[in-house]
């Protein structure tokens, strides 16, 4: 069994993460980039399956800038057998539609049984892209997954969503994207850091997958103002002395808010 | 043939396991509303219940078998008919999938969690409030209809109920795989407590509380306010409350007009799910705790004797 699993680099969720004024795009040196913990949840489901059959390969995939390679390493020394990192100047900036366009171009270059992805990552937060790639190569999708039971012909799982936990299941080949209810990832130890740095990796252009990253033929998603919200200011801090219940009651009253 | 407005902004209302138009419909119908004029789409059971809601014209798709595949057929089938200028979806994790899935279909861009809609001298454009709240910003498509799916509880509009139209979609089935769908139970939601996302008030525990036991202190609190219970992160991964309670970066956004966070340190992390709070209460022991610079009101001290006297002037008051 080939499965493919999405990773991203984001900035880390415990830092202060900035967004560029000019080009309304992230500002990747003013934050410390890591592996979205979804992302590595994701490898985890792979790498579960792969510790029980030999005859699994799991394969990291990634569009992200040249600097981001370091980052996805992490997944290789997590236990992953090899990566794709699709890399090109014209992908800066690049909207859901492009990005999908790009990815599922890689998952029909790369082949697979089986594709795992996080169901939205920490710094878009979109979540539309795994039933976007299942829609361009023609997948069941199976999103948001709670459990996942993957079997050599066939992947099924629990789905939670707002309204309702359902059961679904599909054949092989196909898609599925799992939440954080799935299990923290392993930690890659010393052996995994080695062997990491010497697993295949291949490296994609646009030319590669034979997309034009410019074609403006398609409808693109731009961002048109961007604005930083002025950060909240601290208001009163009491030191209880004993009444600092009352103190409250009286506040929320005060503020029609209880 | 029925006709369509030029402003028609056709909506996909969620509906529930039971038949019901989602939670997320009106503020749907009424976002459609302030720009244009709303035709709905139901798929499955519900679509008489669309009018009361303000939408025009209602679409009646039958529901087909399998996850998703059925509901973008049916979008794809009522965007051919109507030709409208917007297609907005609850950004809900149903709605997602549709949304991303008919994207991919009809060559569309898609705009992800809008918090508002409006109309400038270009067309419409899409509000989002992202990283946490750090940022407000606006996107538009350079051409076509906007696809935009639309953060639940972030409308306030509501549209005036109307006699709606009701019009049956003949749907062509795509053919493409869908997951199947092998059983399906509606989720079990407190009748008593408003629903945490779009709450006006919510009350939040962290890892102060200490256990799970204890976490009940932050329920009292949450029901003498008639407010949402959350939680950190912290509080969740220590097992206290479940995931779907989890506020912050890594869970629910919230932006409702009270946030009271009781034994929250007030990581980033949690921070940029909740900052937009209108007013924000914090009780925490420790003086440098980061959750007390953003707080209007807050308060260093046990929240084990500071919530139950809480509780005591609240009740105190009301009787």
């Amino acid at each position: 069994m080939k499965i493919l699993v999405l990773v991203k680099e984001v900035p880390d969720t415990w830092g202060d993460r900035v967004l560029n004024l000019e080009t309304g795009l992230a500002d990747r040196a003013a934050s410390e980039a890591v592996l979205d913990e979804i992302g590595e949840r994701a490898i985890e489901v792979a790498l579960s399956y792969a510790d029980e059959h030999d005859d699994t390969e799991v394969v990291l995939l990634s569009m992200a800038p040249e600097s981001a390679a370091a980052t996805i390493r992490k997944g290789l020394a997590m236990g992953a057998g090899s990566a794709v990192h699709v890399v090109d100047e014209a992908l800066h900036g690049a909207d859901l539609s492009l990005t999908s366009e790009v990815l599922a171009a890689a998952l029909r270059k790369s082949g697979f049984d089986l594709v795992i992805t996080g169901n939205q990552s920490t710094d878009g937060v979109a979540g539309v892209l795994p039933a976007m790639i299942a829609e361009r190569l023609g997948l069941p999708q199976l999103t948001a997954l709670t459990e996942v039971t993957i079997e050599a012909e066939r992947v099924s799982g629990r789905r939670v969503t707002d309204v309702a936990t359902m059961q679904v299941s599909a054949p092989l080949p196909a898609l599925v994207s799992i939440t954080e209810a799935l299990p923290d990832a392993r930690f890659p130890n010393f052996k995994g850091i080695m062997a990491a740095k010497k697993k295949p990796w291949e490296t994609w252009s646009l030319a590669d997958l034979g997309i034009d990253g410019e074609h403006m033929g398609v409808p693109r998603s731009i961002m048109t103002s961007i604005a930083e919200r002025p950060p909240r200011q601290a208001g009163q801090k009491i030191v209880d002395e004993g009444d600092a219940g009352q103190k409250l009651a009286d506040f929320l009253r005060e503020n029609r808010l209880a | 043939m029925p006709t369509f407005a030029n402003d028609t902004i056709l909506v996909l209302l969620d509906t529930t396991p039971d038949g019901q138009l989602a939670a997320s419909s009106a503020a749907l119908v009424g976002a459609a509303s302030q720009v244009g004029t709303p035709v709905a789409l139901v798929v499955g059971e519900g679509a008489d219940g669309a009018g009361a809601l303000g939408a025009v014209q209602v679409l009646h798709a039958s529901a087909g078998d399998g996850l998703t595949v059925p509901i973008v057929d049916a979008v794809a089938a009522a965007v051919e008919l109507v030709q409208p200028e917007a297609i907005l979806i609850s950004n809900s994790i149903d709605g997602r999938d549709v949304a991303g899935r008919l994207a991919a279909r009809l060559g569309l861009s898609v705009a992800v969690d809008a918090v508002d809609i409006n109309r400038d001298d270009q067309g419409l454009v899409a509000h989002h409030s992202v990283y946490g709240g750090a940022y407000n910003t606006q996107s538009a498509t350079t051409f076509g209809p906007l696809l935009a799916t639309l953060r639940q509880g972030s409308i306030e509009a509501r549209a005036a109920a109307v006699e709606a139209e009701i019009i049956p979609l003949e749907v062509t089935r795509s053919g493409t795989r869908a997951a199947m769908v092998e059983s399906i139970e509606p989720v079990v939601v407190s009748s008593k407590r408003p629903e945490l996302r779009s709450a006006a008030r919510v009350v939040s525990g962290g890892r102060g509380l200490g256990s799970a036991e204890n976490f009940a202190l932050v329920e009292s609190l949450a029901d003498a306010l008639g407010a949402a219970v959350g939680a950190s992160r912290a509080a969740v991964d220590a097992g206290y409350v479940p995931h779907a309670l989890q506020v912050g970066q890594t869970g629910v956004s919230v932006s409702p007009q009270l946030y009271v966070a009781v034994g929250i340190s007030g990581a980033i992390q949690h921070r940029a799910g909740m900052q937009t709070a209108k007013t924000i209460v914090a009780i925490n022991k420790d003086p440098d705790a980061p959750i007390f610079e953003v707080a209007d009101f807050g308060i260093v001290g046990d929240l084990f004797t500071i919530v139950p006297q809480l509780l005591e002037a609240l009740e105190a008051k009301k009787g």
